[in-house]
């Protein structure tokens, strides 16, 4: 029965796959932890702010995000998206908004939400006593924050924030229910128009597979050599 | 800026003629639930028996549980969603492929979701399993087996009724995870919650209403589901046997 499937296609189609697919999917994943990680650091700040009304908006935001499906999430923000940017732009008419742009803000806005409860956990395990030990040296909030709490905070929470990451490249593929051609969504294209959805799938889940194999390794090495003996 | 509101529009007919557009996303909510606990005994049952075999003494036990987990972690669930429904039957012996593919829909998708969605969950269970019965005491197996027990024995004597008291909220977050979950089926054509809230707001273009009223359902199941959990947690609750606080982790 294997005889009669047909592994070149893979092949004939690796350029596109790759240069068109994995690139979008890279990308998209590069930019979302990026800004993810910049927006969930200071939504973990918000979050642990003794000012109530940040913490309980942040708190909202967050808990409203983690009990959605990313799919309702991705939907929402793909018709949404064009009303916010005629809000920003001043227009009446909402705004065109490309695939990519689209589907940045979305898994920035949803990734944020999972890298702020990492986040917060990062800077409730640095002592309390840091903390006023910055205050006593006559340090503000922010300088307090941005010498002595984030960079300790990131450095603990490293591993947690990269195998986040993984998960999100492969939150990534969900983009195809908007027909993006990721790399999920290139391969999907060829194997529909071939025919060849058994060979596609397999291969893609093949690549999938190794790339976030190796990344978790990877940060599994990072934990050993970060990992201070005897502490936690 | 321009956008029609019409919330009037959860009280007209739905466009499949079953009723009003409330009650075709109710219906939504019953497919997504019968989904997800359908699936949550898979990944319940699975998951138990892999997570037990990575602490049983076994080497060839824990090799297989720990390549189940890698696999079934490192490839999206949507590429697995797929896997189960176009290669599966094409690899499966003719007969029993066809008669995967020829089953009526929904359950032509019902189907491969509920195991795709029940052996993708087993393996976080596993790994919760895993980590609660290694968060015991060793002396808690050795006492068991000190006191006669077989190895069967003291996991379900000893280890397992504890273990299990520890990983209740982490298994409840499995849950809330499976539920939302499932909305990826919609790709395979499951019409579930989110499918038929993106078909209603298709039909009608009232999107955000239609999206709006999926939010508030999701939230409604998550909340039902906390409050139902915390229930069984004070029920389950040994006094004196102490929780173990859970580190921060990645996830969904």
């Amino acid at each position: 029965m294997l005889a009669s499937f047909d592994w070149d296609v893979i092949q004939r189609s690796l350029p596109y796959l790759f240069r068109e697919g994995m690139t979008f999917t890279v990308t998209l994943t590069v930019l979302a932890m990026f800004f993810g990680i910049i927006l969930g650091t200071l939504l973990a700040m918000m979050r642990l702010s003794s000012f109530k009304p940040l913490a309980v908006a942040a708190g909202g935001y967050v808990n409203l995000m983690r009990s959605v499906p990313l799919v309702l999430v991705i939907f929402w923000f793909y018709f949404l998206v064009p009303y916010i940017g005629a809000w920003i732009l001043r227009q009446n008419e909402p705004i065109k908004v490309g695939a990519f742009l689209s589907s940045v803000v979305t898994f920035t806005l949803f990734e944020a939400a999972y890298y702020c409860e990492i986040m917060r956990a990062g800077i409730q395990s640095i002592p309390r006593g840091q903390v006023w030990a910055g205050y006593a040296l006559g340090l503000n909030y922010w300088q307090t924050m941005g010498n002595v709490v984030l960079p300790q905070a990131f450095r603990n929470m490293m591993p947690v924030l990269l195998t986040q990451t993984i998960i999100l490249f492969q939150d990534t593929s969900l983009v195809y229910v908007l027909s993006i051609t990721d790399f999920l969504g290139a391969a999907s294209k060829i194997a529909q128009r071939d025919g060849r959805l058994v060979e596609m799938y397999l291969f893609v889940a093949v690549v999938y597979f190794i790339i976030s194999y190796f990344l978790s390794y990877l940060v599994k090495r990072l934990q050993l050599r970060i990992a201070v003996p005897g502490k936690l | 800026m321009k956008y029609n509101w019409n919330w009037g529009i959860f009280w007209q007919p739905a466009a499949d003629g079953s009723g009003t557009w409330l009650h075709y996303l109710l219906v939504g909510v019953v497919w997504t639930l019968g989904t997800a606990l359908a699936a949550w005994l898979i990944a319940l049952a699975a998951g138990s028996v892999l997570g037990v075999m990575r602490t049983t003494p076994s080497k060839w036990a824990v090799r297989f549980g720990n390549a189940y987990v890698e696999f079934f972690r490192n490839v999206p669930l949507l590429v697995q969603m797929f896997l189960w429904f176009f290669v599966l039957p094409e690899l499966l012996p003719t007969a029993i492929g066809d008669w995967i593919k020829q089953m009526p829909p929904p359950w032509s998708a019902y189907l491969p979701a509920v195991l795709c969605l029940g052996f993708y969950t087993a393996a976080r269970v596993a790994e919760q399993v895993r980590a609660g019965i290694q968060s015991l005491p060793r002396g808690q197996m050795m006492a068991g087996t000190a006191v006669g027990f077989t190895l069967p024995q003291a996991y379900r004597y000893v280890i397992l009724p504890q273990a299990y008291r520890i990983i209740l909220p982490p298994l409840t977050s499995e849950f809330l995870n499976i539920i939302k979950n499932s909305s990826i089926a919609l790709t395979i054509g499951l019409l579930e919650l989110t499918a038929r809230a993106r078909a209603m707001s298709e039909f009608t273009f009232q999107v955000f209403e239609a999206f709006t009223a999926a939010t508030v359902l999701y939230l409604l199941i998550n909340i039902v589901v906390v409050f139902g959990m915390r229930w069984v947690e004070r029920r389950l609750a040994v006094p004196g046997l102490i929780a173990v606080g859970g580190a921060p982790q990645a996830g969904h």
